[in-house]
């Protein structure tokens, strides 16, 4: 039964206007922004060292954060998804609990640990070694937040999936290498892919977590959003949204990427 | 029946390191911060997280993030329908911004949504005029969640209305049904647990937001401080205890709030068992 010609109008009113305010419009202002105090202010702010510096950082923090939770996720969904063991709804609950911790309390945990009152604080000044108010905590931090993604989006794929082809390679006298790169690695890339996606269009944008353990010292600590929040509060508003532009051309091209991913493993799940 | 356990490899492998990156990452972590505001004398516990500047946070963080959650429940709900239900130019592409929230780094949404909402911004000078100031209130709060929340329940609704059996609604409509009747009998109870999931995450991520919020909220203790940036606050102070003892209450609310939801969508969703 369809909807009324007149309900169909109302409802699309209401949801063009809804997605036009939150989502259009925001766009817009970035881009009126960033090239509203010219060409050279939206150049000299890309090229700035301490954009570069930036940059540099948290490309530096993902490329370490989105590593290590690819390899936790697949052996996560591995362990999951294979074998029956006790306490396994657990293990689930806490795959998925960095989601659920607000990530300025994330980046408080590791203050706690690492801070120079915390656990392990003592013990690293002791051995000159810095983590909180450094590069090392920015990365840890990023890691934590990202940590679900891939483990995440792997666990219900391989779920459905099933082991009936695992089964037959270990069988067929597979070693679990072998198995690894020729049976699972081919049925589960897009998803670990879209995983990685993910996961790094996080570990990129994240604000609050790195807000607490970077320490805000520009060129060095500052990642791209803590770069942004600089320049904000120093009123240079067109450099904070020429900076802020890059990130969103990054979000943007991260939905492409998602979209693309999402009708690969559509198509791969209706060719089974 | 217990299933018999498969005879593949990497069992010991896969779920070492898994409980070691758990360990090490998550409950480690964990355990320090249960372990620092455990340390915490009762009355510096209470002073913390039970002072008027506290609990007014408290009140403000739960309260707008409950009303940004209900405005998506409706917005988005309507959304995921026009999305699954109607044809028309764009959809596709709407369809993949819907995303945009969640793929947009929350430091450029706090400053977009500012600039858009400040008394000099494209919305908030008519706003302005009208005698609605937006940005640097509880409403700037609120539109601040809104967006950042926004993707949640569209996406929990969109597989279910998907799935949802057409015929139904023809059967009711051929029975005499009226419009308003077959939505309110016939398509509405199948949609709630849904509705539901979406309002619970979309509630527990705004109770813990901090970046899209602080830009736009004027941070004024008592009226429009939240609970991440009080947290914050007291962190630069050398206050960790004070801290732990918030980010403990904060932690502990947010579970309260999922735990009781998922209870209530499982009854929800019995309820319904029973009923078909």
């Amino acid at each position: 039964m369809n909807d009324s010609h007149w309900v169909r109008r109302l409802v699309l009113v209401v949801v063009f206007a809804f997605l036009g305010l939150f989502l259009a419009l925001p766009l817009l202002v970035v881009f009126a922004n960033a090239f509203g105090g010219g060409a050279a202010v939206f150049v000299g702010a890309l090229v700035h060292p301490d954009t570069r510096a930036a940059l540099g950082l948290t490309l530096a923090a993902a490329a370490v954060a989105v590593p290590l939770n690819t390899l936790f996720g697949l052996a996560a969904a591995w362990a999951v998804t294979r074998f029956r063991f006790p306490g396994k709804n657990l293990l689930v609950t806490l795959i998925d609990l960095p989601f659920s911790v607000s990530p300025v309390i994330a980046g408080l945990l590791f203050v706690l640990l690492f801070g120079t009152h915390g656990w392990f604080g003592p013990w690293l000044a002791s051995h000159g070694v810095k983590i909180v108010f450094a590069v090392p905590g920015v990365i840890l931090v990023t890691a934590f937040v990202t940590a679900p993604f891939v483990a995440r989006e792997l666990i219900p794929l391989m779920q459905t999936q099933g082991i009936e082809e695992e089964e037959a390679a270990h069988v067929l006298g597979a070693s679990g290498v072998q198995m690894f790169w020729r049976v699972t690695l081919p049925k589960i890339k897009w998803g670990l892919l879209y995983g990685v996606v993910l996961s790094a269009a996080r570990a990129v944008g994240e604000f609050g977590a790195v807000s607490v353990v970077s320490g805000h010292i520009r060129g060095k600590t500052n990642t791209l959003s803590l770069h942004i929040e600089s320049l904000y509060d120093d009123y240079q508003f067109a450099a904070a949204f020429a900076v802020a532009s890059l990130l969103v051309a990054g979000a943007l091209l991260s939905l492409v990427l998602k979209s693309w991913l999402e009708y690969r493993v559509e198509r791969r799940g209706l060719s089974r | 029946m217990l299933k018999q356990r498969t005879p593949l490899p990497g069992f010991g492998l896969s779920l070492g390191i898994t409980v070691f990156y758990l360990g090490v990452m998550v409950l480690l972590p964990l355990a320090a911060l249960f372990a620092t505001s455990g340390a915490l004398p009762w009355e510096s516990f209470a002073r913390a997280a039970g002072s008027p500047r506290a609990l007014a946070a408290f009140r403000l963080t739960v309260g707008t993030s409950a009303l940004a959650a209900a405005l998506n429940v409706f917005f988005g709900g309507l959304t995921a329908w026009a999305l699954v239900r109607y044809r028309f130019p764009g959809k596709k592409i709407i369809d993949g911004l819907i995303d945009l929230p969640f793929a947009l780094p929350t430091a450029v949404a706090g400053i977009t949504l500012t600039e858009l909402c400040a008394p000099t911004g494209w919305l908030g000078r008519p706003l302005a005029a009208l005698g609605l100031p937006v940005a640097f209130s509880r409403a700037g709060i609120v539109i601040a969640l809104v967006f950042i929340g926004l993707p949640f329940v569209v996406r929990t609704l969109q597989p279910v209305l998907e799935d949802m059996d057409r015929d139904m609604e023809e059967a009711a409509s051929t029975l005499g049904a009226g419009r308003w009747q077959i939505f309110r009998r016939v398509v509405f109870p199948p949609l709630v647990p849904a509705l539901l999931t979406g309002f619970a995450l979309t509630l527990a991520r705004g109770i813990g937001e901090y970046g899209s919020v602080i830009f736009i909220a004027g941070n004024m203790p008592l009226k429009t401080e939240i609970v991440p940036l009080l947290i914050m606050t007291r962190l630069e102070q050398y206050d960790t205890g004070g801290a732990a003892a918030l980010a403990t209450v904060l932690l502990l609310v947010s579970f309260v709030l999922l735990f009781s939801i998922n209870a209530l969508q499982a009854w929800a969703r019995r309820r319904q068992g029973a009923s078909a």
